[in-house]
């Protein structure tokens, strides 16, 4: 007690405590959660996407990225940049702007917001008045165009947001020419897009919703051309060279117009349905790009059969006589393309198209034959199944780095090879230290590889599981295998897939040796698998072994999930991990825990029931225990079929729904997947409401007893070379903790190399300890006589640790939930405690011993446990005398799944989820940190007529607010817009008069 | 059998050398027994430590009636108010205990056979309004038995009234522990947990804190009805009805740290039991070689003296009796600890 009362005071200790231990959340890895806007800006080659919490990120090229976050916290629903500029504007749900802008601070970009505006009517109006619907900023950078659901178009100048009101666009202005019989039906409404012309800034489009469009002339405030639409408007779009625009619209069909000086009211030149006879559904955005040879690319997104398709989200490009209908598996939010931004080039000659989907980033190569996906080095879509565990594996060996990269790269061949389009900015960030893995286990049985080395975690190489079982899912049933002749020419793309074939597939615990390249992972059926690295793929056969866990006991009777059948005879397996042992659980409940030894050939798993180990050398199960309590029946039924009834949900259907927390009752449109996916989340909503409810909003004070369920619950798993029975043998051991506070340790016997398979390993009981407190055991950890932690197998044969102190006496780490234990080993007596939730109330969650490194000097590194507690607090407890150093609040405490997500890696760094999408890396260690460090830096505009500045974007963006200057123009029309101004004196003059009269 | 021997009245020594005495002269070195004598009143009572020695002794007059009983067949009831008055006398029922079969008492124990249930605490530190209760749970025959909600009081600040949150005693199990001390009640504010104030933390970490502590749970709270506290001076315990003199000094400081410092070492050792053999508790590692016991009795003392005055216990025990006797039946090895945790899952 009184070291909480009196928290260290020794300045020494305070001092040292400063140079190892700092607090920070540096990067979030992974795809934002429910985006909901995506901008582009083809000056800077920055994509930015919002969503519907508010936060704006920023991507360039890998490692350049930056976040800012709205205070509203309200959805993001348009993002535009300034052409050539540092510079974007966000449109909120409140209907709000913000300016935000890229600036350097100490030799770093940062994204700021600059000022925040809302537009405000006359008193009286209505909202709607005022409620913006399209923005256009002028290429000349000074002003946006703000159109609005009255059909009015307010024009606010940059950047202060100084509404310009003698420049208002109203629509009685707009609809003063407009024929008779075609304005009495229908008034003009919404403004539903805004187009700067591409040659003449000095023309605008406007397209109404009901279908009407104009083009505006800006010098002389009037219409010059009508478009009289007859279909309710979509969206726009002009083409290069601004002799046409084509409009699209809610029917599903698309309308070429041309723009002439002689018709005034022209006639459309082409109107086509691209799925058409049927009924279709919108066209909501459209491109039409030009090329060399004369055959345009035209994308375009929706238009699908509204029938037999009108659940698919798609996004269609049509190149002469190729068309192919990408098919996502969510909701498409948005997509842009990236095209020659070359002022001076003649044609736009796309090169990918990138599409924001609701739940992954898919990036299209429309230049390679095929158009392959794009793979993309950032923003991975981590949850394309459910996450279901996660395990990092710190200082990789380059050896294992190189074989793992090459199996993933076998696996990535049917990805285009293009380099990454969006390459904006720089990263300045300095190497990462070492090679980092983090691997996630996902529902569907896969484990995913990604290097987490620096800020871009990417994938590396994905490992299936599901080889080895025989599951009831078709491998054949694939919805989009379609012929050649079919129509629509669907094509699924992406990796985001929100179903799991069978759920007991589902991985929950993963090993990996980095010295030996063993791989042990574990499942939801009971199932455990050990692999080993090919480089090549084979065929061969998996050993299968039984471990039945309840051994002699009476009378159980296990309710859950039956355990998965396995395939006969030899399997071919991919390069890559190829397991080569399959060991499986009886009953067939969930691996709890898993702990592989690869010096010693053993695999060590725990389940509900016992735990058991198996010499994977000689491919002999050694013992099983049982540590099932007889009072303990709940663990018999299967935690599993608890909640939900499992067996109930694989009869009716394979096809099981993800319990995502995606939230889809903001789903707007759709029908099929979607509205299963909403049925089943409000089953889920309605049934956490229950339980809600159930729960009462007090709290029973009662101590725990021997009676509680799941005492038997193996919660770790620990294998040690210490002495357990006497002080002058050392031998190997393995350990055991489960829920109900009872260490286990069994003696183990194993032979010598050269004798490794002819005698077989064997092991004895030789301790058992009860935690009189009950508290689950969470973690077991041996110190050697130096209280340093023993070194992971095989370590000390790499050279890469010291060999651990066999000399001195070794001490026995047991962490619970609630208290830390310090026990003398051989004699197991207690030397040390430290007893968390009595003094604070929280509990331990996760617990691992980290290495932290001062930053004043390199030559000091000590090892802390780093635990995170049921609260969301990180504590830093020194070892081996328990003494708390520091903590600090990370997650909120009730984000239970972003606590029970959290892994930590050895050198003082952690990752939690924070969406199911979405990793957020945080940083204990003053020493290791990863974060993003970029500079993104005004693209040099080679004009000889333009006095560049070269300086840093403050002087551009201040140079550029003067009026008249041109140069800098977007670049997709920029020179040829130079061309205009300098060609015709008139035009500047006119501009510059316009400018000035505005003010 | 009887003996008669004299003793010198003003130096009497300690109850140690008595017992050893008695033995003595009885001739019966290795029996345990159970030591009585009668005082003015005709009431047997128990000789067991050296208060009660003394006070036989100073009761004197000049004969000193001493009855012994072999702590096997001992016959507890034969203890107490008026067993000298009824109609068949002591000694006919310490003689012929074959007698007394056929009526079964209901059985009072021994002093240090009985164990404290709950105790108000730190009275002479604390504010009036508040009472800090200290519940000792024992295996687990009887639940503590209370239930915590969230709600809001009323605190005075710098700022005048304000409403903070707190938590509060929801709901009392009949027969819990809790209930049956009589020390808690419904809609009671709980203020602190074994010494850590609760302000600021959520239902669930109070509830983990006390779950936590719940082998010796002290609480402190504030009770809804202020009208049965505890009135300093005359140093009764509130709600009970019970109440005993302070046989201590009181004025002696109290720091809570010390206190709780003690409260942190006191509690359970858990078992080991190594490879098949029986469950033992688990020693501390001490850098002495003195045994368990040894041990212990040095904490203890060191808890006495630090601690420094002595609760005003619930139920009317003298100190050593209450204090030690509890403390050292925890500890005991092969005493209590099967019995209280008869679930340890034997080889």
């Amino acid at each position: 007690m009184r070291r909480f009362l009196r928290p260290g005071h020794d300045p020494v200790r305070e001092r040292l405590k400063r140079d190892l231990f700092q607090f920070n959340k540096t990067v979030e890895h992974g795809f934002p959660h429910q985006p909901s806007a995506l901008g582009y800006s083809p000056f800077l080659r920055l994509m930015a996407i919002g969503t519907r919490s508010g936060a704006i990120k920023l991507y360039g090229a890998p490692g350049v990225e930056f976040m800012g976050l709205h205070e509203e916290n309200n959805t993001v629903m348009q993002i535009h940049f300034i052409p050539d500029q540092c510079q974007l504007v966000t449109l909120l749900d409140d209907n709000s702007l913000h300016l935000w802008s890229l600036k350097q601070h100490s030799g770093a970009s940062e994204l700021r917001e600059e000022h925040r505006f809302t537009l405000k009517g006359p008193p009286g109006s209505p909202p709607s008045a005022t409620q913006i619907t399209a923005v256009l900023p002028h290429s000349s950078r000074e002003v946006l165009y703000l159109g609005t659901e009255s059909g009015n178009i307010f024009v606010v100048e940059l950047p202060t947001f100084t509404v310009l009101e003698d420049r208002t666009i109203t629509s009685e202005a707009v609809l003063q020419r407009v024929p008779e019989d075609y304005c009495n039906r229908r008034s003009c409404e919404l403004v539903e897009a805004l187009r700067e012309h591409p040659k003449n800034p000095d023309q605008i489009l406007i397209g109404y919703s009901r279908g009407l469009i104009v083009l505006w002339d800006l010098q002389n405030n009037k219409v010059t051309h009508h478009f009289l639409g007859s279909q309710q408007l979509e969206n726009l779009y002009w083409q290069r060279d601004g002799s046409k625009f084509i409009s699209c619209h809610y029917d599903g069909s698309y309308t070429q117009w041309p723009v002439s000086s002689d018709n005034r009211q022209p006639e459309p030149l082409e109107n086509l349905v691209p799925y058409g006879p049927f009924p279709c559904k919108a066209i909501s955005k459209i491109y039409w790009q030009t090329t060399k040879n004369g055959v345009p690319y035209i994308i375009f997104q929706g238009g699908m059969p509204r029938a037999s398709y009108g659940d698919r989200h798609s996004i269609s490009v049509v190149h002469g006589s190729q068309q192919t209908a990408f098919d996502f598996t969510s909701r498409v939010i948005d997509f842009f393309i990236i095209f020659s931004s070359e002022p001076t080039a003649e044609f736009d000659d796309p090169s990918a198209m990138v599409v924001l989907a609701e739940e992954e980033l898919v990036v299209i190569d429309l230049k390679t034959a095929g158009w392959p996906a794009v793979h993309p080095p950032y923003l991975a879509s981590l949850h394309c199944s459910a996450i279901t565990c996660s395990h990092h594996v710190s200082n990789i060996p380059l050896k294992l780095w190189e074989r793992i990269i090459s199996a993933g790269s076998k696996q990535n061949i049917h990805y285009s090879n293009m380099p990454w389009p969006i390459d904006g900015g720089t990263n300045i960030a300095p190497d990462p230290p070492q090679r980092d893995l983090l691997l996630t286990g996902h529902e569907d049985g896969t484990v995913r590889f990604w290097d987490a080395s620096g800020v871009c975690l990417h994938l590396l190489y994905k490992l299936s599981t599901v080889r080895v079982f025989l599951t009831d899912a078709d491998p054949n049933d694939n919805m989009n295998t379609l012929g050649e002749d079919e129509w629509p020419p669907l094509r699924k793309v992406g990796t985001f897939d929100p179903y799991s074939d069978d759920p007991r597939l589902g991985i929950q615990k993963i090993y990996l040796c980095k010295y030996s390249g063993y791989l042990a992972v574990a499942g939801t059926a009971g199932q455990v698998l050990v692999m080993e690295l090919n480089d090549e793929d084979a065929e061969h056969v998996v050993d299968h072994a039984e471990a039945d866990l309840l051994q002699d006991q009476e009378g159980y009777r296990w309710k859950g999930h039956e355990k998965l059948k396995t395939r006969d005879g030899a399997v071919r397996f991919e390069a890559g991990f190829q397991p080569f042992v399959l060991v499986q659980c009886q009953p067939p409940a969930v691996v709890t825990s898993l702990a592989l030894h690869s010096e010693w050939k053993l695999v060590a798993f725990g389940t509900s029931h016992g735990f058991g180990l198996f010499d994977h050398q000689q491919k002999r199960l050694v013992f099983v225990k049982c540590t099932l309590h007889p009072s303990d029946q709940l663990a018999l039924e299967g935690p599993l079929s608890r909640v939900k009834s499992l067996k109930k949900s694989l009869r009716q259907s394979f096809r099981r729904i993800r319990r995502s927390r995606v939230s889809s009752r903001k789903r707007r449109g759709g029908s099929g997947n979607a509205a299963e996916v909403q049925e089943a989340n409000a089953k889920f909503d309605q049934d956490a409401l229950q339980e809600m409810e159930l729960a009462p909003v007090q709290r029973k004070i009662e101590a725990r007893s021997a009676e509680d369920s799941f005492t038997g619950f193996v919660r770790t798993l620990y294998f040690a070379d210490t002495f357990l029975r006497d002080s002058s043998r050392h031998c190997p051991s393995l350990w055991a903790g489960t829920n109900g506070g009872t260490v286990y340790a069994f003696c183990l016997r194993v032979p010598p190399a050269e004798r490794r398979m002819d005698e077989p390993v064997r092991a004895e009981q030789a301790k058992e300890i009860q935690l009189m407190h009950r508290a689950p055991v969470v973690g077991i950890l041996v110190l050697d006589g130096r209280s340093t932690p023993l070194p992971e197998p095989l370590e000390v044969a790499h050279d890469l640790s010291k060999s651990p102190d066999m000399q001195g006496s070794h001490q026995l780490l047991v962490v619970s939930e609630e208290q830390f234990k310090v026990f003398t080993l051989p004699k197991v007596s207690s030397k040390l405690k430290l007893k968390l939730t009595a003094l604070e109330g929280c509990r331990v969650r996760k617990v691992t011993v980290a290495n932290f490194g001062s930053c004043k000097t390199d030559d000091y590194s000590e090892n802390d446990l780093a635990v995170l507690t049921n609260l969301g607090d990180i504590q830093i407890i020194s070892l081996p005398f328990l003494k708390l150093q520091i903590r600090y609040p990370c997650i909120r405490k009730e984000d239970v799944s972003g606590i029970a997500s959290c892994v930590f890696t050895k050198y003082g760094q952690g990752f939690y989820l924070i969406s199911p999408s979405e990793f957020e890396r945080f940083s204990l260690s003053t020493k290791w940190l990863v974060e993003p460090r970029c500079i993104v830096d005004m693209p040099e505009v080679t004009s000889n007529n333009h006095v560049h500045n070269k300086s840093g974007m403050e002087n551009a963006a201040r140079k550029s607010r003067s009026s008249g200057d041109y140069g800098e123009d977007e670049r997709k029309s920029g020179r040829l817009m130079e061309h205009a101004l300098l060609n015709d004196e008139k035009v500047l003059k006119e501009i510059q008069s316009t400018l000035e009269g505005g003010r | 059998e009887f003996r008669r021997f004299s003793l010198e009245r003003s130096k009497p020594g300690k109850f140690e050398e008595f017992y050893g005495l008695l033995q003595h002269v009885h001739k019966i070195p290795n029996v345990d027994v159970l030591v009585g004598y009668t005082d003015i009143h005709g009431d047997l009572l128990p000789i067991n430590n050296d208060d009660n020695y003394h006070k036989a002794v100073s009761t004197a007059n000049p004969l000193l009636r001493i009855f012994i009983q072999r702590k096997e067949d001992a016959d507890y009831s034969a203890f107490g108010t008026d067993t000298m008055t009824r109609k068949k006398n002591v000694l006919s029922n310490v003689l012929r205990p074959d007698n007394h079969k056929k009526k079964p008492h209901i059985v009072i124990s021994m002093p240090q056979d009985f164990r404290p249930v709950s105790s108000i605490i730190d009275v002479d530190i604390l504010p009036e309004t508040h009472r800090r209760v200290r519940l000792y749970k024992y295996g687990t025959d009887k639940p503590l038995g209370f239930y915590i909600r969230d709600g809001s009081s009323v605190r005075v600040t710098p700022h005048g009234l304000e409403k903070v949150p707190g938590i509060f005693i929801s709901r009392l199990v009949p027969g819990g522990l809790a209930q049956s001390t009589g020390l808690l009640a419904v809609n009671d504010e709980v203020l602190e947990v074994n010494g850590i104030e609760v302000s600021g933390k959520s239902l669930d970490q109070v509830t983990d804190m006390m779950i936590a502590n719940s082998r010796n749970l002290i609480i402190t709270v504030r009770p809804a009805n202020q009208r049965n506290n505890v009135v300093r001076n005359s140093r009764t315990s509130g709600s009970s009805g019970q109440s005993t003199e302070s046989s201590l000094p009181s004025s002696t400081p109290n720091i809570l740290a010390n206190f709780l410092q003690e409260e942190d070492e006191s509690d359970e050792e858990d078992i080991i039991i190594e490879d098949s053999g029986e469950p033992q508790q688990i020693p501390k590692a001490a850098s002495t070689s003195e045994s368990l016991e040894s041990l212990t009795q040095i904490e203890l003392l060191h808890e006495s003296t630090q601690n420094g005055f002595l609760p005003s216990t619930e139920m009317n025990l003298s100190h050593s009796a209450g204090s030690i006797s509890m403390e050292y039946e925890v500890r005991d090895p092969d005493h209590k600890s099967l019995e209280e945790d008869g679930t340890i899952i034997t080889l």
